[in-house]
């Protein structure tokens, strides 16, 4: 609990129209996306990095924990105050700086949200693309700290890619920049890629420095339906082996489609078993070519359905399937958990063929979807809570489905981190002389644990 | 006693199950838009149900307070991946903090008025005989004949006049069209009765032109919109009983308005919230809604030909969707019937279907906010460069026309049927 005169200084730092106490504010900060909940003592919205750094250094004078984040649209409790403290919000700090037209950088403040982003440079004919399916309400900066992804890594790469230098307030409260504005830099460590995905724990980010492309000059959809998983995997691996790297590769099982075609009917053919959804961009003539290429391609694998978009209209009519799946999943069951594993592309159909045994051995529906392009699969195991016995099903299947990941090569978390939901399971994929090596970077940085202290590292 | 204040959550319980509280709603919520803090997302609201609930938390201004901002627009609806019913969930928490707490004196004095068509009818003679002497003339163009000097907020708010003589005291009950021709019951609205009588004259010539009969309910009285934003549920449910009779009393094809919000109360609210306790009573408010029509929709499904109606004036218009028309699915209708009215060229608007921030009372609570989201639109709309912004709702003509007086522009605010009936009203 948080003692009058610290709230008095904290009033002090912020104003007192940015600072909550009262019982709503605290339940309002105290969820994200994971369905768990923990209520902070305070919650604050700083306007600027000398305010993050005033908060920062009366942390650690007062010894009270500092839970930065931005929409709160976390999958995995990376935002959470789990045993109380100050929430810092920092969706006031929201200006586009600048958009460098000749150097292609683009200068952000935290809280923007992706989307908004996206259209500032587009309407410059500039490109910014890692998009994560929250994009619409996401931040930047929860996008960096996390390390977000989305369906155009496979031809693009995910938010860290982007990422040229960051302002960064330490968790003492010292103001530092990373990395820059060059393409090229190699003095001292690379701390903006340390902080990329670092979850809020050794750092605030209170500016972004991003890379920009051109703009594609035009995109192509294509909905393609296979009678076999295995007939969609090595589309995948074909289509990349023969040097076409589209932008998009979203897969969907037969569970997936299932599930849609039940709630919305959409009339695929009966021998669905897996649906590629395709995206190539750039050149318009070299688009066209593309896909006649793709076609050829992949005919030969139990295509049963080439669906191709003339316009606009009619890609989002084909994104429109892969979009249902969510608003579809809950028929199956009312709780899901969401899972994000990655393997090498090429074992796709491996993974989805363990998890088919794990569904059987538990017996609770598995669903998987995802980006099949880096090999990103959300597999979403469906319970009811309500039903005794099934949360604990739950949780040994997810433990086995990570360990089917890490034995095909892979990893547990993509694009959503590992926060308090993927705790638990570290120790499957990294050793203990690796947590250390993280354990002393965190030690170093916050010698005062006062920064999202209790996430990631067990 | 605790048993009774949670009744109307305890409505919604198994839907706030459904909110994940991904965030999906931050992206279009007008009231998050505006106030930018999550009790105002509709994620935080039903959060802040589910503590409701539980009865672990205070349930003091705070949480009533959370609750206010929010115009049900259902733009949280629409775009939730779990398609949560936060408008449902919204309302019980009105209805259950009322019930706790009392009504506040601005929502007694609503409910009052509103139930009152006779002090209504008085009121609004007192107002159109003294309301030039209190208010500043501003021109009649603007679609808003009056100015409101409100110092408190810095500003003046931009009120219509109160028309000298209700549109249903101006009509008989019953106005006789030709035989085979579909009877429709026309459910008036406060607004258009003794504000914007011309939508109601409008509408009636459109009907007549058709040849309908058209039966305007004597008994009907206020939809009862006003009073649900502060979750004055028993004026909603008294005023719903009271229409219901007013229009079971005349056999008729379809129940007809020309209010967005009157047909969102008629065809949606009225059966959600009226009839839990007694199911015969809900069959026969679901009839009535299985009946009710938007004027627009009905034109269209009754085969009115544009070009006999619209004078054929060269106007570039844009449409603005009314929430209770996104929520009902009518949006392509009005604007079909415009593009086929001669001399109409319709531009769109970015974000035609974004709340224009009335929202019932949250107008009168958060006006600085309502104002911030009406000045979205009024730059919207302005920026169409469109002689006339045209819409379904004559609330939602009020708020804009308030939004683009204060923005100092000129454009005109008209309902759809007043482009239509042109012609024929002449």
């Amino acid at each position: 609990m948080l003692d009058a005169r610290t709230l008095q200084q904290l009033t002090d730092i912020v104003g007192a129209e940015n600072i909550a106490t009262g019982a709503q504010d605290l339940i309002c900060y105290g969820y994200d996306a994971t369905q768990m909940e923990f209520l902070p003592d305070a919650v604050v919205h700083p306007d600027s990095a000398e305010q993050v750094s005033r908060v920062l250094q009366l942390a650690n004078k007062e010894n009270f924990p500092v839970f930065p984040r931005g929409a709160g649209s976390g999958f995995t409790g990376g935002a959470l105050p789990k045993g109380g403290g100050v929430v810092l919000v920092t969706t006031r700090m929201n200006r586009i700086l600048r958009i460098d037209t000749d150097n292609l950088v683009a200068e952000v403040e935290p809280g923007v949200v992706t989307e908004a982003f996206q259209m500032a440079v587009e309407k410059l004919g500039l490109f910014y693309p890692p998009d994560p399916a929250s994009l619409k309400f996401s931040t930047l900066g929860g996008n960096v700290a996390e390390c977000a992804g989305g369906p155009r890594a496979v031809k693009y790469g995910v938010t860290k890619d982007f990422v040229m230098g960051l302002e960064v307030v330490l968790p003492t409260g010292a103001i530092i920049r990373t990395g820059g504005e060059t393409v090229k830099g190699v003095v001292g460590y690379d701390l903006t890629k340390l902080l990329c995905g670092s979850e809020g724990t050794l750092g605030i980010i209170t500016k972004i420095i991003f890379k920009l492309l051109p703009y594609p000059d035009s995109k192509k959809t294509m909905l393609t339906v296979f009678d076999s998983i295995d007939g969609a995997a090595r589309a995948v691996s074909t289509i990349i082996k023969n040097k076409i790297i589209p932008t998009t590769l979203e897969f969907m099982d037969h569970a997936t489609l299932t599930c849609v075609e039940r709630r919305f009917n959409l009339g695929m053919p009966e021998s669905a078993r897996a649906v590629l959804l395709i995206e190539v961009d750039g050149d318009r003539d070299l688009i066209e070519k593309q896909a006649g290429q793709i076609h050829k391609l992949i005919e030969p694998l139990g295509l049963v359905q080439f669906r191709v978009a003339k316009d606009a209209a009619e890609s989002e009519e084909l994104w429109r399937v892969r979009r249902l799946v969510s608003p579809s999943l809950r028929d199956v069951n009312p709780d899901k958990f969401n899972e994000d594993i990655v393997v090498p592309r090429s074992k796709v159909p491996d993974v989805i063929r363990r998890i088919e045994v794990i569904q059987k051995r538990y017996d609770i529906p598995i669903v998987n979807f995802g980006h099949a392009g880096d090999g990103n699969i959300h597999v979403n195991i469906m319970i009811d809570k309500s039903v005794p016995g099934q949360l604990e099903k739950a949780h040994e299947a997810i433990k086995e489905v990570f360990q089917a990941a890490l034995d095909l090569g892979g990893t547990m978390s993509g694009e959503h981190g590992v926060g308090l939901a993927k705790q638990p399971y570290i120790p499957l994929e990294l050793n203990a002389e690796q947590i250390a090596a993280m354990k002393a970077i965190k030690g170093a940085l916050d010698p005062n644990n006062i920064l999202n202290p209790g996430k990631m590292l067990p | 006693m605790t048993k009774k204040h949670t009744d109307p959550l305890e409505r919604v319980a198994q839907e706030m199950k459904k909110c994940v509280k991904c965030g999906a709603c931050r992206a279009n919520c007008p009231a998050f838009g505006t106030f930018q803090r999550e009790p105002a997302t509709a994620r935080g609201k039903v959060a802040l149900a589910q503590h409701l609930v539980k009865g672990d938390i205070t349930l003091d201004d705070g949480t009533y307070s959370a609750m206010s901002k929010c115009l049900l627009c259902g733009s949280c609806v629409d775009k939730c991946p779990n398609q949560v019913p936060t408008d449902e969930i919204v309302i019980a928490a009105r209805e259950a903090l009322a019930q706790r707490r009392g009504l506040t004196t601005f929502h007694k004095a609503v409910g009052q008025v509103i139930r009152n068509r006779k002090l209504m009818n008085l009121g609004a003679l007192a107002a159109a005989v003294l309301g030039p002497i209190f208010f500043r003339k501003v021109p009649s163009t603007s679609g808003l004949r009056l100015r409101f000097p409100m110092p408190f907020i810095g500003g003046s708010r931009h009120i219509p006049q109160i028309a000298k003589k209700p549109f249903m005291k101006r009509h008989p009950e019953i106005i006789k069209g030709e035989p085979g021709k579909p009877t429709i019951v026309f459910f008036v609205g406060c607004m258009t009765n003794f504000v914007y009588t011309e939508i109601g004259e409008a509408t009636l010539a459109l009907f007549r032109h058709l040849g309908c009969t058209v039966i305007i309910p004597q008994g009907q009285q206020c939809c009862g919109l006003p009073g649900m934003s502060g979750g004055d549920l028993e004026t909603v449910r008294e005023l719903a009983e009271q229409n219901l009779a007013a229009i079971e009393k005349h056999q008729a094809d379809y129940v007809m308005t020309a209010c967005a919000t009157c047909g969102g109360a008629l065809h949606k609210l009225y059966p959600l919230v009226v009839g839990k306790r007694n199911p015969e009573l809900k069959a026969r408010l679901q009839a009535v809604a299985d009946k009710t029509v938007d004027a627009a929709v009905l034109l269209q499904k009754l085969g009115l030909h544009p070009e006999e109606t619209g004078t054929g004036q060269r106007m570039r218009i844009t449409y603005h969707d009314p929430c209770h028309h996104r929520t009902a699915g009518i949006a392509k209708q009005p604007r079909a019937l415009l593009k086929e009215t001669p001399g109409l060229e319709l531009v769109e608007m970015e974000g035609a279907d974004r709340c224009c921030g009335l929202g019932g009372t949250f107008n009168v609570y958060h006006y600085e906010s309502s104002l911030d989201i009406n000045a979205g639109k009024s730059k919207a709309i302005i920026d169409t460069g469109a002689d006339a912004v045209v819409t379904g709702c004559p609330g939602c003509i009020m708020q804009l026309s308030d939004g683009l007086k204060q923005a100092g522009d000129k454009t005109r605010v008209l309902h759809t049927v007043e482009l239509l009936a042109r012609k024929i009203r002449r």
